[in-house]
Parts: C-alpha cells; sequence; structure tokens
C-alpha cells in the first residue's frame, strides 16, 4: 500500500480517479432522471473528432507533441455536440435515440478522419477509447480539478433548478424557468464530464461512471439527494478501488474500473432482492402467526 | 392573496400547430380572478392544450397571451400559478420523495431556490399526504401521485391554479377533502382553470364552462348541471356513467349558457 501511495504516478492517476469517480454520478443522476442515460455514451464518441481534432491542429501549429491540445479540443467539440443535439432535440425536429446514433457514428467517423488527415492512426486514438494511466499527466491534473470543480460547482448549485427541470420539463416550462438553458447547461456539464474522466477510464467507458454508480445507488435510496451521494462515493469507491488493483495486476484501468462497478450493481440488486422477497418456500406466510403448531411425538 | 384588477389569464385568437395539425384555432378566452372555470370538451377537443399554450408549456402559432396582464414571457409573474399537469412524468428513473417534488414547487423564473421542508409538508398535510412525504413516488399508486401533484401546486398558495383532470384516479374521500381546499382557495380570491371530463365534482363552485370541440370554443357561459355535460350535444362519446333514463341530448348547453 506505501509503495501505491509513494509513486508519483499513482498519486496523480488515484487524485484523478478520485475527482472523476465524485463527479461522474453528480451529472449522471440528472441524466437517468431525464432518461438519458446514453447521452454520455454519444459525447463520449463526439469527444473523440474532439480528440483527433485536436491533434490535427496541433499537427497544423507544428507543436512537437501534436496530441498536446487534444484534451482542449475534446472538451470544446464535445460541449458544442452535447449542446447542439440538446438544441436539436428540443425543437423536436428529432428523437432522442436518432440523435444519440448520429453522435456514436459520427464521433466514430469523425475522428478516425481527421487523426489519419492529422498524419497519425487509428491506433493513436487507443488510449483516448479505453483510457492510459500512464497520460495522466501534472498538466492533466489541472484540467481535471479544473473542470471537475467546475462541474460539481454547477451541478451541486444550480441541483435544484435542475431537478425540477430533469423531473418534469413541462412543470418547469409552467413555471417560467429557463428549460432549454437549464437543459443546455445540463448537456454541457456531462460533456465536461466525459472530458474529465476521458484520461481514467476512456471515452468508450466514461458513461458507465456516470450510470452505473447511479442504477446501484437507486436499488438502495429512496430519495434523489441520497442517490446522489450515494452515487458520488460509489463511484470514488471503485474508482479509486479499480485503479489500485491495477497497481497489483496488470489490468487496464478503465475496464477494471467499470467491470468494479458493474460487480458491484450485481451484488447490491441481488442482496436487496433477497431482502425484499425472502424465500417463502418453506413457510408461505412468514409475516402471519402460526394458527397450527406441530407438536413433537410422543 | 393579491387581488389583480384585471384577468389573470386571456388568450385572444389563440392559434396552435403540433406536428403540422392544428389543435387551436382562434381561442379567445379570458379569467378573472376568484372565478372557477372548467374547459370542457371530448377528448382531442383541444382542452389540455389550451392549458398547456396558455402556461407557455408549448408555443403558439399565432394569438395572444397574457397572464396578470403582463404577455407571456420574462415578465410573467410565474410564482403566482399553480399548475397541475395530468400525470407524473417520473414513475420509474431515480427514486425521488414528494417531499422532493413538492419543495421544487416553489421553483420559478424568480426563484432558483427550492422551498423549505416545512412549506412541503404543509402543501402535502392539505392533501392528506404528510405522512408520505419521504416515501418515492414511484412505489405511489396513481392517485396518490397526483395528490402530491396537486400539492406542489399548492405550496406556491398561488392566485392562479391551473389543474389538468386533477381528480383522474383519486378516491372520493381525497376529492372530497381537495375540493374543500380548492374552494377555501377560491373565496380568497384565487382563480381556477380546471380541464374536466366530469364537472360533478366540482359543479357547486363552477362559475363558467368554457366547451371546445375541435380546437374551437364552442360554448363560454353558464356550466351546464352535472352529469348532464356528457349527455349533451356538444359531446361526441358515450359516456360509460351516463344515466340510462336520461335520453342522450335531453339538456342543449346552448340553451343553458344562453348561446351556441
Amino acid at each position: 500500500m506505501i509503495d501505491l501511495l509513494s509513486s508519483p504516478l499513482m498519486q496523480r492517476a488515484l487524485l484523478a480517479a478520485l475527482m472523476v469517480g465524485a463527479t461522474a454520478p453528480v451529472i449522471g443522476t440528472f441524466l437517468v432522471q431525464r432518461r438519458l442515460a446514453l447521452l454520455g455514451d454519444g459525447i463520449g464518441h463526439i469527444a473523440l473528432t474532439g480528440v483527433a481534432a485536436g491533434w490535427l491542429a496541433g499537427a497544423l501549429a507544428g507543436l512537437a507533441t501534436p496530441d498536446a491540445w487534444a484534451l482542449p479540443g475534446a472538451m470544446i467539440v464535445a460541449v458544442l455536440g452535447a449542446v447542439g443535439i440538446e438544441w436539436v432535440r428540443g425543437k423536436g425536429q428529432i428523437t432522442g435515440d436518432v440523435a444519440m446514433a448520429i453522435l456514436f457514428y459520427g464521433g466514430i467517423a469523425g475522428g478516425v478522419l481527421l487523426i489519419k488527415i492529422a498524419g497519425g492512426t487509428s491506433a493513436n486514438l487507443m488510449t483516448y477509447l479505453f483510457g492510459s494511466i500512464a497520460t495522466v499527466s501534472y498538466t492533466d491534473l489541472i484540467w481535471t480539478a479544473a473542470l471537475a470543480g467546475l462541474v460539481l460547482l454547477v451541478g451541486l448549485g444550480l441541483r435544484g433548478v435542475l431537478f425540477a427541470v430533469s423531473h418534469d420539463e413541462e412543470f418547469a416550462r409552467a413555471s417560467g424557468l429557463p428549460v432549454t438553458l437549464l437543459t443546455m447547461m445540463l448537456a454541457a456539464l456531462a460533456a465536461l464530464t466525459v472530458t474529465v474522466s476521458m484520461r481514467v477510464v476512456g471515452l468508450l467507458l466514461v458513461s458507465a461512471l456516470m450510470i452505473v454508480p447511479v442504477a446501484t445507488a437507486q436499488v438502495i435510496a429512496k430519495s434523489f439527494a441520497r442517490t446522489m451521494a450515494l452515487a458520488s462515493v460509489i463511484g470514488v469507491v471503485v474508482s479509486v478501488a479499480g485503479l489500485a488493483l491495477t497497481y497489483w495486476y496488470d489490468l487496464p484501468p478503465g475496464a477494471t474500473i467499470v467491470v468494479l462497478a458493474i460487480v458491484l450493481y450485481a451484488i447490491v440488486t441481488l442482496v436487496q432482492s433477497r431482502r425484499r422477497h425472502p424465500d417463502t418456500s418453506i413457510d408461505p406466510h412468514p409475516d402471519l402467526d402460526d394458527d397450527v403448531r406441530l407438536l413433537p411425538v410422543e | 392573496m393579491i387581488h389583480s384588477p384585471g384577468t389573470v389569464l386571456r388568450t385572444e385568437h389563440l392559434d396552435v400547430v403540433l406536428g403540422g395539425i392544428r389543435i387551436l384555432e382562434d381561442v379567445s378566452i379570458a379569467v378573472h380572478p376568484g372565478e372557477v372555470v372548467a374547459f370542457l370538451g371530448a377528448n382531442g377537443s383541444g382542452k389540455s392544450t389550451l392549458v398547456r399554450a396558455a402556461l407557455g408549456v408549448i408555443p403558439p402559432a399565432g394569438g395572444r397571451v397574457t397572464l396578470f396582464d403582463e404577455p407571456l414571457g420574462r415578465a410573467t409573474p410565474w410564482n403566482r400559478i399553480g399548475y397541475v399537469p395530468q400525470r407524473m412524468p417520473a414513475s420509474t428513473g431515480v427514486p425521488t420523495t414528494a417531499c422532493e417534488v413538492v419543495r421544487a414547487g416553489l421553483l420559478s423564473r424568480h426563484r432558483f431556490r427550492r422551498g423549505s421542508k416545512s412549506e412541503a409538508l404543509e402543501a402535502l398535510g392539505a392533501m392528506g399526504m404528510a405522512d408520505r412525504a419521504f416515501q418515492p413516488v414511484q412505489q405511489m399508486s396513481g392517485g396518490q401521485q397526483q395528490r402530491v401533484l396537486i400539492a406542489r401546486a399548492l405550496v406556491r398558495r398561488p392566485d392562479l391554479l391551473v389543474l389538468d383532470e386533477p381528480t383522474t384516479g383519486i378516491d372520493l374521500g381525497t376529492i372530497a377533502t381537495f375540493i374543500e381546499t380548492i374552494d377555501a382557495m377560491r373565496q380568497a380570491g384565487t382563480a381556477v382553470v380546471v380541464v374536466l371530463h366530469e364537472t360533478e365534482a366540482f359543479a357547486t363552485m363552477l362559475d363558467r364552462a368554457v366547451v371546445l370541440r375541435h380546437g374551437r370554443v364552442v360554448h363560454d357561459g353558464a356550466p351546464p348541471p352535472a352529469r348532464a355535460e356528457h349527455a349533451g350535444p356538444l359531446h361526441e362519446h358515450a359516456h360509460p356513467h351516463a344515466d340510462p333514463a336520461r335520453p342522450a341530448g335531453m339538456l342543449d348547453l346552448g340553451v343553458i349558457g344562453g348561446q351556441s
């Protein structure tokens, strides 16, 4: 354990995992409430285009490391894509699932196309698709801290109105709330969360960290506030534990974190299901007193 | 309660087009302070659309809406309007307590801070739901969810209360309590607009009825007697509870309202 904490690489990675684990489920809770659990996935795909666009811009600018602008590129394109799709969806010109499909296909295709134009190969995108602990630099850590702080500040600071919009958009409109602005803000926060989480779990798995802890928490919790808080705690636990495992075992961090989160979900669901539906094969009415008592045979 | 000297809700030549289909056409109505007005009509006549357009939920294709004599928009005093939609939108999703739903009822364009727990509990108590305040709405029956939505509208202590089929799925005892609450608000000066299929529960307090057919107002005047409106010629569907002894079409809303 001391080795784990004394390694500068692991220190940076653990700090990033901690921040990502705490932040992603906060935004995920609003997305689940809005039935947009897959929005993070769509944004993850479009962010890949942003990574490649940043790479292309870096190459054109003659940077020594062309991927230096990958993170800002992903952030800008992800935010623009998320806000744009929410705008189009809000206009009623396209349904949610069709919008997601366009993000999925367009994001991947755009990324592969641009990275080729930039002189790279699809292999260059792998670390962004699946995350890489080795890519978390001090600069990345500062970016992660700033973006996670912003997401938490806005997401928690405006949780009342974001809840109102997520829970009942019609009522929110009839209350005069700026629904379009708030839904776009939520989409932008989701895009920032995706960008923040990119290094740790990768763009393809980032949505899992936003959604699976929420799915686990809502099995246990009975209120929106507690679901969000518990999901955030679960996010931190699986992110840090998953990352720690990769220190001792040669495992990919993103996949390990997500599998750990899903295993936890399965365990919690199973336990909760057993508690709600106890085994009644012996006594069909365990909640009622028996009206017949069997006496031992003398 | 703040008493407005003018109208609380007015539409002038309101048109609504959804998906290329004209849902409302040239609808002009006015609701005054303290009035209880029922919107009646067959399914698809445009009752709910009229309510939603009047509150800015859907944009009008033409015409004008004013709330408390202010055009619909930034100047609208949203905190004076309580709205109960037809049903709870999120029956699944993240667990949400009744208290959390009702606290959101105090949010508006002019207030981004949720209501306090005590305010929410008081409103839930008025609907007989105080003991279920911290239970997830997802675990409640349709009628209980409807009571939570009504509590969310009442928590604002509105001067205009808009209810879209509020008694659907609610048991008779709760309807009686609800009607008492609405009556007390009416007497305090609150205007009430209620979309109804059955006027029976509201019969004693209705001041006026607006009847819609195919998106147009065909009657705006005295409300029909209870149970009669569904047998009248302004309704095109057979009503399952219609009195078999009363021949269909025996009562004419045009005669009742003094116009056709």
